[in-house]
């Protein structure tokens, strides 16, 4: 009898055992739910671990808006299909009533204000762990993410004064009004989790394979054409076969040209892809320490 | 240079890999950075836009070709400083493994890192610049995985190329560090001669160094037996979470959820619960994906029993005829981490598998200098980075086994129940 799991079996038992942990430690946790292949393998992986009890914490989803609408539909069936509450805290709905202004111009993107919506919501909702999809081989800053990040009364990282983590001991002690992040899948790679999709045969959304869609180009990233983004002169809208490699908002998800129409195909075209699947993110594009600006903020 | 033709790989064989986690060990200066750097991108594990914005970089900082190392940077702070502060992850895979990289920086202030970088690890690099043999910091990084108990240790001669390839020079390094590690515990050690930044001996073989007749980092890190890292003969069950799905389906279903921490359980085997001490039988082994017949370290399950026994959170199911110590009294070695030294009758918080409790320091016994394992007495100082054996009480008794024998049932954190930080780190003895 061989005693040695293979490595997508030890990534599954070490979130199912994160995410016990936040149900142990933590009074009233959510689940941060974007739609997303990560928030999909988030929220399948809860399941698992509760089962045959429900997932004892509800999915939080952040709508800007701007979303594509497949999301929204796929959220909803998806909800519904493994049991869970949803609460959707709206971007809109805090321009309407003066929380957050609308960023302007031909690269306005709701993103910021995103993490404004978020922390109210968290706020509102007292919850005191934000479970989320981050990776750590995604971007330099993830790199450095704990899975049990604590977060001060404004919902600040200050990555030079992290709690080490050591073993299978996580410190999710804090004060009043503080709370934590919490990321399961920190150690799992864009590959990972693809295979343990294909795996599982986990159900994703039509966004990811590949469709026909009006898109046009923007430095060097195409862009799904829609009302939410104001093009420039000279931009082209054209028609072409493609898919997304993340799943964001509709203004700054890039899509990419592809054949891939099955999860098979899917991961044959990431094993030997040229570029990291952010490389689509305008909203990482704005420096080269967006995220770790936007992350020390609050942002995920 | 083009080195994005990434391997393909069918399904089946990435459903076949194992995960190794290993740590590096190192200053700037010995090339550790670079050594990532060149595992990443000689493994094909560089994407394109990666790769052009350290290029940009390395031109940018009118380097002499791509500075592989900037692969590893990290944060603001840390890119302009140039050092490392924080513990970073990376991953690689080829297709026998897939890799995790806990890249510590090594720097005696950074200890804590090292030490937490080294808590999960199979295998622990530790980087020797052949110019300069063995040195203070090497002997720190090769005692850290040895208290750490990291099975294997790998000691890379880098840096080969600066003393023109000499076997000479490898042997004698080898010879130095041989007859200092003896006295170390480590069960495993390998010796690489090898040039990161040229690529000697990382993942291609070296043509400049034909009298080595071993093998690459590389292949080592692919093949090195990692089946009996995990505690395979000591069933230890700390009880997570307890599952109750109070539905019409699963009415009475009472399972207790958690990670195997050592030895296999079986179904139908005879257990006792730690601390009630009652004994029951394993009735079913459960998961989503359905039920097994037995369970092993690592694996998440939920547990159910024959009998109604009062099973919480923090609670241990082991075997009858195989128990872990219980007791109140325990020895550590600890790693401090806060710059509020170790407080002498202080009292923390203490976390040991699924179980906290509260923690009384009773006794300093010796500070262990991490240079030279020497035992000072007469400096009870424990200060961060600091490495000492102390004898603390718990307010109730906690179910362990020897670090040495089980990594996960033989460590604890304390927590400051002021700040709610983590200040130390501790292995039972």
């Amino acid at each position: 009898m061989n005693y040695q799991l293979n490595h997508l079996k030890e990534l599954e038992a070490e979130s199912i055992f994160i995410l016990r942990e936040v149900a142990a430690q933590f009074e009233n946790p959510v689940l941060m739910f974007s739609g997303g292949k990560d928030s999909i393998l988030m929220s399948y992986l809860a399941s698992k671990a509760f089962y045959p009890a429900k997932v004892p914490f509800p999915l939080l989803h952040v709508d800007t808006g701007h979303n594509f609408p497949e999301t929204i539909e796929f959220r909803d069936n998806w909800v519904k299909r493994i049991g869970a509450k949803l609460i959707v805290g709206s971007v809109d709905e805090a321009i309407k009533t003066g929380m957050v202004i609308e960023e302007k111009g031909v690269n306005a993107s709701r993103n910021g204000l995103q993490t404004a919506v978020l922390l109210d919501e968290l706020e509102k909702g007292k919850y005191d762990a934000a479970l989320g999809g981050a990776r750590r081989d995604e971007e330099k800053a993830r790199a450095k993410e704990r899975f049990f990040s604590h977060r001060d009364e404004f919902g600040q990282w200050d990555p030079k004064n992290q709690r080490p983590e050591l073993w299978n001991l996580f410190n999710g002690k804090k004060h009043f009004g503080e709370h934590f992040r919490i990321f399961p899948i920190s150690n799992w790679t864009e590959m990972d989790v693809w295979m343990y999709l294909a795996m599982e045969k986990v159900q994703l959304p039509n966004l990811y394979y590949a469709h026909e869609r009006d898109v046009f180009e923007r430095d060097g990233v195409l862009l799904a054409d829609t009302d939410y983004i104001q093009k420039k002169p000279g931009e082209k809208i054209v028609r072409k076969k493609v898919r997304c490699r993340t799943i964001g908002d509709m203004t700054c998800t890039g899509v990419w040209e592809s054949e891939a129409e099955t999860i098979e195909q899917i991961i044959q075209e990431v094993s030997t892809t040229r570029m990291t699947e952010r490389g689509g993110r305008t909203d990482d594009k704005r420096s080269e320490t967006s995220m770790e600006d936007r992350k020390k903020k609050g942002y995920f | 240079m083009q080195n994005y033709n990434k391997i393909k790989m069918t399904q089946q064989e990435y459903e076949n890999m194992e995960l190794l986690r290993f740590t590096t060990a190192g200053s700037v200066d010995d090339g550790k950075s670079t050594l990532i750097g060149r595992l990443l991108y000689d493994s094909k594990s560089i994407f394109e836009d990666q790769y052009e914005q350290v290029k940009k970089t390395s031109e940018r900082r009118g380097e002499e070709g791509v500075n592989l190392a900037l692969l590893t940077d990290g944060l603001k702070s840390e890119r302009e400083q140039g050092i490392t502060i924080d513990v970073a992850y990376r991953y690689f895979s080829t297709p026998k493994r897939k890799f995790i990289i806990g890249d510590t920086p090594g720097h005696i202030q950074y200890t804590r890192n090292m030490v937490t970088g080294a808590s999960t690890a199979n295998v622990a690099l530790v980087l020797i610049d052949a110019r300069n043999g063995v040195v203070e910091q090497t002997r720190r990084h090769a005692i850290i995985a040895s208290l750490l108990q990291i099975p294997h240790l790998v000691v890379c001669i880098n840096k080969m190329d600066l003393v023109d390839f000499k076997e000479e020079v490898y042997e004698k390094i080898k010879e130095t560090f041989s007859n200092w590690a003896s006295k170390l515990d480590v069960k495993d050690v390998h010796f690489i001669p090898m040039s990161a930044l040229t690529g000697d001996n990382v993942v291609e073989r070296s043509t400049n160094m034909a009298w080595y007749k071993g093998t690459t980092l590389l292949y080592y890190l692919e093949n090195v037996h990692i089946g009996s890292d995990h505690n395979l003969i000591d069933p230890r069950f700390p009880v997570q979470y307890v599952i109750r799905p109070y539905n019409d389906e699963f009415h009475d279903y009472r399972g207790y959820s958690g990670r195997v921490a050592g030895g296999i359980m079986k179904k139908g085997d005879k257990v006792t619960v730690l601390p009630s001490g009652f004994t029951s039988t394993i009735a079913k082994i459960d998961t989503f994906d359905g039920e097994l017949e037995e369970a092993h370290a690592p694996m998440s399950v939920t547990v159910l029993l024959e009998d109604d026994i009062d099973i919480s959170r923090g609670d241990m199911i082991v075997r009858e005829n195989n128990q872990p110590e219980v007791s109140q009294d325990i020895d550590v070695m600890i790693s401090w981490f806060h710059e509020r030294p170790l407080q002498h009758k202080g009292k923390y918080t203490i976390m040991h598998t699924t179980r906290e409790a509260r923690c009384v320091i009773k006794k300093i016994q010796y500070k262990l200098d991490i240079n030279t394992l020497h035992r000072i007495q007469d400096d009870k100082i424990i200060q961060m980075n600091d490495i000492a054996r102390i004898t603390l009480r718990t307010t109730v008794p906690l179910f362990t086994d020897p670090y040495r024998r089980n990594r996960i049932t033989g460590s604890v954190i304390l927590i400051d129940e002021g700040t709610n930080e983590t200040v130390g780190a501790g292995m039972i003895i």
